[in-house]
């Protein structure tokens, strides 16, 4: 198979007042991949996606998404562009159903494509993380785990090109770990997932790469057994 | 979506049945009331669903009221072509906040629409040659007809008062449950993943200003025609609160709370002002010997102690409760 | 004689100029203090207080109860009075208005937009009270001493001149306070992160009590310095709180600063546009100014970033 760059991104720079938060000179993302970026608490790993999905701008650099320039695009074009975002800190809509929470993204999807029922693409994003037959419970009364999982769903309504998942796994149980796993394996076959990822066993059983940022710069990045036999990652982050 | 129909289609029908049976007075109270909710439920779409307080819907009212007023008064246009006016009026005036307010989100929104209302309110007492300032003008009744019909007959008056609030209702329950009104309740709920959902706020609460704005308007211009008089008291901040207030009562984000809330605070006022008040003030002179010379008319205190109680134990107000409680589909 | 003869328009009267220029001294001075109070509370706590003005009325009608009990009742001196006024009237103001934190805001959890509202509720209550047991009529309060200060083209009122110089010694001990002191340093902890500094043993329940009262209270100091000039009214609140909205948001939300720059610029402007012109255009013209500045320089004119 041929690699074909999806989302790209050339001398992207983010500074917060001072500080240097991301300064990445070169970085791809092949079309169909699972990538992981992976780094220290604070190597700028939710900063970097935030500039793929443009919550924020960039102070310099440029990003391209199937060799167009999006980097002067507001989110919500680029999020109808094919590029999905998963928060971090679980930003479900807690007062409202688990139907309506994943309706939102599939209505947009509906409108984008011009086909297609809000209900089916709805009920179908629920159905997938097993969480169908909660529909009309309230998100806010769901477990710690099922609202995670709803997340992602809230992504998957979107039928995006690239899914892009920050720290999706972060506070499930073992058992819920397994099941994510299974998930995400079926969502990349046709789907392009970048995952920000904690959980070392995660990322070793998901990512086909890996790209290890350590103050905001790229560290390394390769093969899961090359990163793993990496002697500067293994400093920087496995702790030497 | 069937029950939903079938609640909003038995509200109008119960208000079209009450008419016979009302007394003069509470004829005209609940003309003056249908009115008022029209104004509340505007407002309701972008505080209740939206989730944006503005603190400045009085100048979109006034803006209605005077467009509508002044074309009658100064260029003797008749009344169905100053309505018109009016709406449009508030609609620039919502385009115009709309596109500038938005930019800010929170206390800054409030206090830009409370801002720009206080410009409103100033301006229309400084122009008073034309708006007659806080004492306002009368609008005769010659020449408040429509259709041949004289709006200022209490049943003629009852039904407009009637269709215009029907109208906004039923708008204002199908944009809430149409996919725009999904869009703007997540809004509401938490604006970033909106954005990251694919869609774009600014474009959907610019929409709910707007249209909130003209429904402001039109309650605004149908006052002047309906009842006959324009006044700069209409302007002014109390009328950007009294909304705030009813929806609060009635249920913000639910499509009747604002009517229930604007019948339930105005009866309030006008018993308070008429028996509870005038009581209490010969009350407290009598028993406790404290000279209490403004309690007769001090009726706003109501809506002090109302505002505090309900933003203390019920923020969800009467129905938003009771569809926590128990009607959970209840629109 | 003068330079000013030869421009091509026409200017004021000196005279008429240096009064107005007096005037809006004056204004400026108890403008500060009042709109110091709004930004202190906005600055540490977060709470824009739609009260403030309602706190400012209750300090000149507890001013004029007060010396009405003095002189009328007791027959004492009228610089007895006022003196007591200043000292018990925003006493009894600073001590309601801890108990609106503590019995209102606090419940709510400073969330900005409930705390908005239930202040709109407190505006209610106090004036509707005021005018409850006050009444609707406006009442002078008496000046604690009559001299009059001979400038080149008038007279002036002594009393006026001591006003400016009370403002501006008040506000250099909260400056004092608030950068000097251990409670300062403990306020300005608070205003930074409010978790952290529970976590560091600080009350903060208490400081935001205390500085609910301290904001209401230099409304109240200003209202009784001010009633021997305007009279005590039921309705004075209004303009005083949309003046000090106008002083903080120029000056920066929560920038003590540039709240002042801001209270002296727009206390001698208004001063002196109201003596020599239109007062509803001056505030027509103010209030889009404040719009405009929230939508498109939300720091303020004068203040860096909120400090």
């Amino acid at each position: 198979m041929v690699a074909i760059a999806q989302l790209a991104t050339e001398g992207l720079v983010k500074d917060f007042g001072g500080l240097r938060a991301v300064d990445v000179a070169s970085f791809t993302l092949y079309d169909g991949e699972i990538r992981a970026v992976i780094g220290p608490n604070g190597a700028g790993k939710t900063t970097f996606v935030s500039l793929l999905c443009g919550r924020f701008p960039p102070t310099m650099g440029r990003i391209t998404f199937e060799g167009r320039d999006i980097t002067a695009l507001p989110a919500h074009e680029r999020v109808a562009l094919g590029i999905a975002y998963t928060f971090q800190i679980t930003s479900i809509f807690g007062n409202l159903s688990l139907y309506d929470n994943v309706a939102l993204p599939a209505q947009r999807r509906v409108t984008l494509d011009g086909n297609g029922t809000v209900r089916t693409k709805a009920m179908a994003a629920l159905d997938r993380v097993g969480l169908a037959d909660k529909a009309q419970e309230i998100a806010s009364n769901q477990s710690y785990g099922h609202q995670r999982l709803l997340e992602v769903a809230m992504g998957l309504a979107l039928a995006p090109k690239v899914l892009i998942l920050d720290e999706p796994t972060q506070g499930l149980a073992d058992s819920e770990i397994t099941e994510f796993i299974a998930l995400i394996r079926e969502v990349a076959e046709e789907t392009t997932i970048l995952l920000i990822e904690h959980n070392m066993p995660v990322v070793m059983a998901l990512a086909q790469r890996i790209t290890v940022l350590d103050q905001g710069q790229i560290l390394a990045e390769g093969t899961p057994g090359e990163i793993r036999a990496n002697a500067a990652v293994q400093t920087a982050y496995l702790g030497g | 979506m069937i029950r939903s129909v079938l609640l909003h289609g038995f509200v109008i029908a119960a208000l079209i049945a009450l008419e016979p049976l009302l007394s003069e007075y509470h004829h005209g109270n609940l003309a003056r009331i249908m009115v008022l909710a029209v104004y509340a439920t505007g407002y309701n779409i972008l505080f209740g669903y939206t989730g944006l307080l503005s603190l400045g819907h009085a100048m979109f009212f006034a803006a209605g009221m005077y467009g509508c007023a002044l074309m009658i008064r100064l260029a003797e246009w008749s009344v169905g072509p100053a309505f018109i006016v009016g709406v449009i009026c508030a609609l620039i005036a919502g385009i115009i906040v709309g596109f500038l307010a938005l930019r800010t989100i929170g206390v800054g929104f409030m206090i830009v629409t409370l801002m720009f209302a206080e410009a409103s309110y100033l301006t229309i007492l400084y122009y008073n040659e034309y708006t007659r300032g806080d004492e306002g003008f009368t609008i005769a009744q010659s020449v408040r007809t429509i259709a041949g019909l004289d709006l200022s007959d209490t049943t003629t008056r009852y039904f407009s008062a009637l269709t215009l609030f029907s109208i906004c209702l039923i708008a204002s329950a199908a944009v809430v449950q149409s996919k725009a009104g999904r869009v703007l309740v997540a809004i509401r709920e938490n604006e970033d993943r909106v954005r990251m959902l694919g869609f774009d706020p600014f474009r959907y609460k610019l929409f709910a200003l707007i249209l909130s704005a003209v429904m402001a308007g039109s309650a605004g211009a149908a006052y002047a025609v309906l009842f006959g008089y324009a006044g700069a008291s209409f302007a002014a901040v109390q009328y950007s609160i009294f909304p705030l207030l009813w929806v609060l009562l009635g249920g913000p984000g639910t499509t009747l709370g604002p009517l229930l809330g604007t019948v339930l605070m105005f009866y309030l006022v006008d018993y308070a002002s008429g028996t509870i008040m005038p009581g209490l003030a010969a009350m407290v002179e009598t028993q406790f010997g404290i000279e209490a010379p403004g309690l007769a008319s001090a009726y706003l205190l109501l809506v002090g102690v109302a505002l505090v109680l309900l933003v203390l134990f019920a923020p969800k107000g009467l129905l938003g409760t009771l569809r926590a409680r128990m009607i959970p589909w209840l629109p | 004689m003068n330079l000013l003869d030869y421009l091509p328009f026409d200017l004021p009267h000196p005279a008429l100029l240096a009064a107005g220029m007096l005037e809006g001294t004056v204004l400026a001075a108890v403008l500060a203090l009042t709109a110091l109070g709004l930004s202190i509370v906005f600055g540490i706590m977060r709470v824009v207080n739609v009260a403030h003005g309602e706190f400012y009325m209750l300090g000149a009608v507890l001013a004029w109860f007060i010396t009405h009990t003095v002189s009328g009742i007791i027959g004492g001196p009228p610089w007895l009075g006022f003196a007591l006024a200043l000292i018990i009237a925003p006493l009894i103001v600073a001590a309601l208005a801890a108990a609106t934190d503590w019995l209102v805001l606090k419940r709510l959890n400073y969330d900005p937009e409930a705390t908005i509202v239930a202040t709109i509720g407190i505006l209610y209550i106090i004036q509707q009270l005021a005018l409850t047991f006050y009444g609707p009529d406006a009442r002078p309060v008496e000046a604690p001493f009559d001299f009059r200060v001979q400038l080149p083209w008038f007279g002036y009122s002594g009393y006026k001149l001591c006003v400016v110089g009370a403002a501006i010694l008040l506000m250099l001990i909260v400056w004092l306070i608030l950068a000097r002191t251990k409670i300062g340093l403990i306020m300005r902890a608070t205003q930074y992160d409010r978790e952290t500094a529970q976590a560091f043993g600080i009350p903060v329940d208490k400081v935001y009590a205390g500085v609910f009262a301290l904001g209401a209270g230099l409304a109240a100091i200003g209202a009784v310095l001010i009633v021997p000039i305007q009279q005590a009214h039921y309705l004075m609140g209004g303009d005083p709180l949309l003046l000090s909205f106008i002083v903080v948001i120029l000056g920066g939300l929560g920038s003590l600063k540039g709240t002042l720059v801001a209270a002296i610029f727009i206390g001698l402007s208004d001063g002196i546009i109201s003596t020599l012109y239109e007062p509803t255009l001056a505030k027509i013209l103010a209030t889009l100014l404040v719009a405009m500045v929230l939508v498109f320089r939300p720091q303020g004119l004068f203040g860096a970033r909120a400090a």
